[in-house]
């Protein structure tokens, strides 16, 4: 690859990118993050391939990262010269020919894209790209522009700028978006302190959950004494339902390692670490690859932009525990020993990896970085509201419409993350909560559906950012149970070290347990919330000083369902198995006999055409009749 | 010198002195189970929790591994930081229900057990105070043993529990556990522990059975002193 010294060797080197995002032929763009590799867009890519070749057209297929959109995925960008970039969902193998026909026909009779791109906004080059020359074709104008429907209205794309768009094996598409020009600027132009300051300025909070002002993390870790430091990328993300970090290492992995370059010569290290679990084989593969090209082209190594400064990243693999996530657990991992937490009175800044200076900062969080000193720290103070600036990806999930990634300005209102861009729950339920935050977060009740979505505001609902898994739940999901799977969950990934956490918080997955099997007493909540104290104060890392959170909101918002649990052996939302009982109505029941064909347990009977009869001592509660029935006949209580 | 307050007593102290010895060389008693002077700290048994007043800050820290600060405020048994204290003894108290030396300090605490735990029966003695693993890798040098799995089902045991290979049988891990649960079995000629039988070397002197072979060899080879040298016990040198 062509070394890159000067801010020419960029400029003509995103020429080469520019050619390819918009190009003079036909170009077809396939989804293929995790979420599309998982819906089917490896199958697509190859239907593609093979129909491209069969008709022998000379287009060209390229890969990208999340477009965001999950819940339609595989999804297929087009590209043709001087039209709009046209968006297609849920596309199949089979529906491949008539998308090849569309395109040769120039029409969108067979399959109608979601929305269109008449123009690309280049946020790190603060300037607009046009796809469309003219104005738009006739029979593209029933379909709405990108930003104007609801999913993407409100949504602001920062630190997933690239992402869906770009090719993340191709390092020339990124340049071609105004990547390193920052780290051009930072390495030739400016001080490390006036770097510091400007990251300080912009407001910029970590966002892997404890969102401590980063620009004052810098500071700090410069301010520390020696002279090796080191730079980490923290992508061990694992809270359930939470994929922002994987999206934005598969589809930008270059926006995190300009994010460490610049962080690197601020504070002065020449070694960095990006922390990745291996459970996210094409985020390992997309960020191994970025390194390597960021290498061969001199953007890491020695004397980058032809400046003093060297420095180079490795990958360390995690092996999946959650604790890893934990800063201190996760340089023990990275030096090779079990990952477990210390006692953090002598900061990582100061004492960190190999006992050396060290500055750790979040996926999301170096992704922001680039941007911030492209266009400056007072701009992306600008976004957002005071004290939560700036934007925030999460991952939006669980009983809602529209699941997918999203990047939002902090302190927008919790309803419109819920029904403008989630599109509202499914089924016509009602929204019952949500839980930011992972398992150390919390769950925020319906009633607060106008809050604001910011680091306070959250926090004083009882729950927090966290890295940015937002999981809905609607009138059918059970409070306890919800409590029970997190604390379930944090028992089992609880490292073992400390009294607290590994002995309490299974003992409170007991009582969790007990309350749902319908052996809760009389006293077991304020037990557990006399627990939750004693943990969270005396816990040695943050896993096990948040690990009572997701009791203590559910405990806060929803304390009827516990006592419901617990007095009457009833679970309001019809989920914990022990306390529920199916039953069929006579009266709608049509004997038709699905439910009874369906039943694992065979504890249905009745004779053809008339009501049927559920054995009660024979059902194991699993709902397959209730989900059988289409007459909605079978009712839980 | 640093100033500070500890149960509302001025206390001086040099820099670097870890609130746990500040507040015991001025007769102010926390109890504790893993920090032992031999080896390093982990905080991981957190029974010596006190809290710190820094400001308006008041947080919960671990006096073994917390350094005193010019002017903060230490408070050992405030309703705060017993209740802590309680909780990690009455987990222990479920986790090693056979441990003498847990309900005796459960008792000199005034904290009684608490029903709503049940009692297990896996793990003995043991309550993952780390001091064992310590001496083993910090003292004697050769980390015989470590730690398997995670949570609940941490366990100290031998690399896959099968026999160790460098173990010497010194038996310092049996003399640091505090509640006893490591066993060592010594006879005349031969001592078990870990699952592997050593084999005792007597006195040439006197003839008593005074160390395992492995441990004087490993001795030999890490001071150069010949293993003849090391073939007479303690009392006849």
């Amino acid at each position: 690859m062509k070394k890159i010294s000067t801010l020419d060797d960029l400029k003509k080197t995103g020429d080469k990118g520019l050619k390819s995002l918009f190009p003079s032929s036909v170009k077809i763009v396939v989804g293929m993050a995790t979420s599309g590799i998982a819906s089917g867009a490896g199958e697509v890519y190859e239907a593609l391939i093979a129909e491209i070749k069969k008709r022998k057209l000379p287009y060209v297929l390229t890969k990208t990262g999340s477009m965001g959109m999950d819940f339609i995925e595989p999804l297929v960008d087009v590209i043709e010269k001087n039209k709009p970039r046209l968006s297609y969902g849920k596309m199949t193998a089979d529906k491949v020919p008539q998308l090849i026909d569309q395109i040769v026909k120039g029409t969108i009779d067979k399959i109608k894209p979601i929305y269109r791109v008449d123009e690309e906004d280049i946020i790190a080059k603060r300037e607009k790209k046009q796809y469309l020359k003219g104005a738009v074709p006739e029979y593209l104008r029933e379909i709405p522009a990108m930003y104007d429907i609801p999913f993407y209205e409100k949504q602001v794309k920062i630190a997933t700028r690239n992402c869906g768009i770009i090719d993340p094996e191709n390092i020339e598409e990124y340049i071609a978006r105004g990547g390193y020009l920052a780290a051009q600027k930072a390495l030739t132009s400016l001080s490390p302190a006036a770097i510091v300051d400007d990251v300080i300025k912009s407001g910029l909070k970590g966002r892997g959950g404890g969102g401590f002002p980063t620009g004052v993390k810098w500071q700090s870790c410069v301010a520390a004494k020696g002279d090796i430091k080191y730079v980490i990328c923290n992508g061990d993300e694992g809270d359930p339902g939470a994929y922002m970090d994987r999206s934005v290492m598969e589809g930008d992995p270059h926006s995190v390692i300009e994010g460490m370059i610049i962080g690197a010569y601020a504070i002065g290290a020449q070694e960095g670490y990006i922390y990745v679990r291996n459970e996210y084989p094409l985020a390992v593969a997309n960020l191994t690859k970025a390194i390597s090209d960021a290498r061969s082209c001199g953007l890491l190594g020695k004397n980058i932009f032809g400046t003093n400064f060297n420095f180079d990243i490795k990958i360390g693999k995690g092996a999946g525990a959650f604790v890893c996530g934990e800063s201190t657990a996760l340089m023990a991992s990275l030096e090779g020993k079990a990952g477990e937490p210390r006692a953090k009175y002598v900061h990582t800044v100061e004492h960190g990896l190999w006992d050396r200076p060290t500055n750790l900062n979040n996926v999301e969080t170096w992704a922001n970085v680039p941007v911030i000193l492209a266009r400056s720290g007072k701009w992306f103070s600008e976004i957002g509201v005071p004290h939560s600036t700036g934007t925030k990806v999460f991952s939006l999930v669980g009983k809602i419409n529209n699941i997918g990634l999203v990047e939002v300005p902090m302190g927008i209102p919790l309803k419109d993350i819920i029904y403008d861009i989630g599109g509202g729950i499914p089924g016509g339920k009602k929204f019952k909560a949500v839980q930011t935050g992972g398992p150390s977060g919390g769950c925020i009740p319906a009633k607060m559906i106008d809050l604001s979505v910011d680091f306070d505001a959250l926090w004083e609902a009882g729950s927090m950012m966290g890295s940015g898994g937002m999981i809905v739940m609607d009138e059918k999901t059970c409070m306890v149970d919800l409590a029970r799977y997190f604390i379930e969950f944090l028992a089992a990934e609880s490292c073992g070290k400390c009294t607290p956490c590994r002995e309490g918080v299974r003992r409170m997955n007991d009582i969790l347990h007990d309350i749902c099997d319908g052996r809760g007493k009389v006293g077991d909540v304020e037990m557990l919330e006399s627990m939750a104290k004693g943990i969270a104060d005396g816990s040695l890392c943050a896993l096990g000083g948040s690990a009572p959170n997701p009791v203590l909101s559910t405990i806060k918002y929803f304390r009827e369902e516990y006592d419901a649990h617990i007095n009457h052996k009833h679970c309001p939302a019809g989920v914990c198995r022990a306390l529920i009982r199916y039953e069929i109505a006579a009266k709608k029941c049509t004997g038709c006999g699905v439910c009874a064909k369906k039943c694992p347990s065979e504890c249905i009977s009745g004779e053809k055409k008339k009501a049927h009869k559920i054995n009660q001592k024979k059902c194991i509660k699993c709902g397959i009749c209730m989900e059988s029935c289409k007459f909605n006949a079978i009712t839980v209580e | 010198m640093v100033n500070f307050i500890i149960d509302g007593k001025k206390i001086s102290a040099a820099k670097g002195t870890m609130v746990l010895e500040a507040a015991r060389a001025n007769g102010i008693d926390i109890p504790t189970l893993c920090a032992h002077e031999a080896v390093s700290r982990s905080g991981a048994c957190r029974l010596c929790v006190v809290e710190a007043k820094k400001g308006k800050r008041a947080k919960i820290v671990t006096s073994c591994l917390y350094p005193v600060e010019e002017g903060i405020i230490i408070e050992t048994k405030n309703e705060r930081v017993l209740n802590v204290r309680r909780l990690v003894l009455q987990l222990l108290l479920a986790r090693c229900p056979e441990s003498d030396v847990i309900r005796d300090l459960a008792a000199q605490l005034g904290v009684a057990p608490q029903p709503r735990f049940a009692a297990d029966k896996d793990k003995s003695k043991c309550i993952l105070c780390r001091s064992c693993v310590r001496v083993c890798e910090e003292i004697v040098g050769v980390s015989a043993i470590g730690f398997s799995c995670r949570g609940a089902d941490k366990a100290v045991s031998t690399p896959f529990n099968e026999d160790s290979a460098v173990c010497i049988g010194c038996g310092a891990c049996a003399f640091i556990c505090p509640t006893g649960h490591i066993e060592m079995e010594t006879t005349e000629e031969t001592r078990k522990i870990w699952g592997r039988t050593f084999k005792m070397k007597a006195c040439d002197v006197c003839g008593r059975y005074f160390a395992p072979e492995d441990q004087l060899k490993y001795i030999s080879k890490k001071t150069g002193v010949p293993l003849k040298e090391l073939a007479v016990c303690t009392n006849c040198r």
